[in-house]
């Protein structure tokens, strides 16, 4: 029935190839087109400001398959080819060289790109966003030893990027105008957590701090700060967040805010055009609300999901949020998106940088916060779903296994 | 000479149902498994990245990788779930008293 029919997914990072992959796997015999505006088969990112950044792995660890892999699936790949234009009820899509490509049914994921900053001297040589491949690799460049790393926004990005630039022997000094690090991920404790790390890694993370331009003559020399003071850098990142790629979902007339407005099953407002991952707006019945998720495993899960319902079988997609970063030796995980609490409970030793921060309603688990313990962070996920009332005196003994409590 | 050398890694009290712990065994990283009360061993190390599977949460008949999720077969070894595609190595394995032995491959 739908041999004779063509599949487009517009995006090739981790949600644009798994929603390809997918369609294959579920056996789909029609035509499958993956459009990538990036040079670059389907790929992760988040050893772009991690392994890659550092120079311990090379870019192409970031496929997510071995080469031919979607080429022995019969999958075609439009790569360094960009979306100009959708037209729905035409089902049609135009790419930028004028090419018009037919389709039956459409993927976007179209994921994100970096917000940068609208000031003085950001077009400098050696100032810079990093999201994609070749923004990592132009970074890990500049990354010498001795060289004056300067990084605007202490979030995940920019707090890696911090820690690849003293792992490679660069300085690097952090400014983020709030008042603590990861401010919107992390509670107070955690983040003072997170600091400290960096500082004893000699980076210098000034809060509170608000930046105003970089001035240099062509190349980049400082960055004036708001108070008039200056910074001497060589380079700088600014890694202050992400804005979803939904210009060409909006001008197609489909509903979108803050992402595109998908359902359960990544349909969007038209019936045959769905999205997966970080442009999605959509409801996780698990946390009883709409989220827009930046994650790897949402880009994963959601898209498989989504893929399976263009084929027809629709499975709600429910997952609790996880997020990791990797700074110096640390391993940050997080399970949840924990809005309310009246407790936490610490389990481990924050002083050995082995330990797990759970946050309780009502005895109920709600999300958890783990430095270097992913194993009592994995079971998080299944004792938020639970609806269990957990004691806290338990949780906070390392001696009791997390299984042991979930079989209680 | 049998094709399979056994080898001592722990005991069986060492290990209560739905854990798992990592030994070594010849300089390799196996995981040992009770899965309600029966032994399994496998290959430690995902397949995907570099985490260990001991480390994993355990459900049905399924460990799951603490880094990403993948699940793996207990018992076959199977790459159920992305991201892995590629099966882990599964060990025989004998109780002798006490002692959980494990069967490795002789080169």
């Amino acid at each position: 029935m739908t041999s004779d029919q063509t599949f487009v997914v517009i995006g090739a990072g981790q949600a644009g190839g798994w929603a390809a992959k997918t369609l294959r796997d579920e056996g789909f015999e029609g035509r499958v087109v993956i459009v990538g505006d990036e040079n670059f088969a389907p790929h992760e990112r988040p050893p772009l400001s991690k392994d890659v950044l550092l120079g311990d792995a090379e870019k192409e660890s970031c496929l997510l398959w071995p080469p031919g892999t979607l080429e022995d699936a019969n999958i075609e790949m439009r790569l360094g080819a960009s979306v100009s234009a959708i037209d729905p009820d035409g089902h049609t899509l135009t790419l930028a060289g004028g090419e018009t490509i037919p389709w039956h049914k459409l993927m976007i994921a179209t994921g994100g790109r970096a917000r940068s900053l609208d000031v003085d001297g950001v077009e400098l040589d050696g100032v810079y966003t990093l999201r994609t491949i070749e923004d990592a690799e132009a970074i890990r460049t500049r990354l010498t030893e001795g060289a004056k790393v300067l990084v605007i926004g202490a979030g995940w990005i920019g707090l890696e990027v911090a820690a690849a630039a003293r792992k490679r022997g660069a300085s690097a000094t952090v400014i983020e105008l709030a008042g603590r690090v990861c401010a919107r991920a992390l509670t107070q404790a955690m983040s003072d957590w997170v600091h400290a790390l960096h500082h004893r890694n000699g980076v210098d993370i000034r809060l509170n701090t608000a930046f105003d331009h970089f001035a240099g003559d062509g190349k980049l020399q400082k960055a004036v700060l708001a108070d008039g003071s200056e910074i001497e850098c060589d380079i700088a990142v600014i890694g202050i967040g992400l804005i979803p790629n939904t210009e060409i979902a909006e001008a197609a007339g489909l509903d979108v805010d803050n992402g595109i407005v998908v359902d359960e099953c990544g349909q969007t407002s038209h019936p045959d055009i769905f999205a997966a991952g970080d442009v999605t707006n959509h409801p996780n019945p698990l946390l009883g609300r709409r989220v827009r998720l930046e994650s790897w495993e949402n880009a994963q899960n959601q898209a498989i999901n989504a893929a399976k319902a263009m084929l027809g079988t629709r499975i709600p997609y429910a997952e609790i949020p996880w997020f990791w970063s990797d700074q110096y030796d640390a391993n940050i995980q997080m399970m949840g998106l924990p809005e309310k609490w009246d407790q936490t409970v610490i389990r481990g030793d924050r002083d050995s940088g082995e330990f797990i921060e759970f946050y309780l309603k009502d005895g109920e688990m709600q999300g958890a916060a783990a430095i270097n313990n992913a194993r009592d962070l994995r079971f998080t996920r299944r004792m938020i779903t639970s609806g269990k009332k957990f004691d806290a005196a338990a949780l906070a003994d390392p001696d009791v296994k997390l299984q042991k409590l979930m079989k209680d | 000479m049998s094709d399979v050398t056994f080898h001592a890694v722990a005991t069986t009290d060492q290990l209560d149902e739905d854990e798992a712990m990592q030994v070594i065994v010849d300089g390799k990283e196996v995981s040992i498994i009770n899965l309600g009360g029966e032994f399994y061993a496998m290959d430690d190390i995902c397949s995907h990245a570099y985490a260990s599977m001991s480390d994993g949460y355990i459900e049905g008949d399924c460990i799951e990788c603490p880094l990403h999720g993948a699940q793996f077969n207990i018992k076959t070894g199977k790459a159920e779930t992305p991201p892995a595609s590629v099966d882990l190595a599964t060990y025989e394995v004998k109780i002798e008293g006490d002692n959980i032995l494990v069967g490795l491959p002789n080169a």
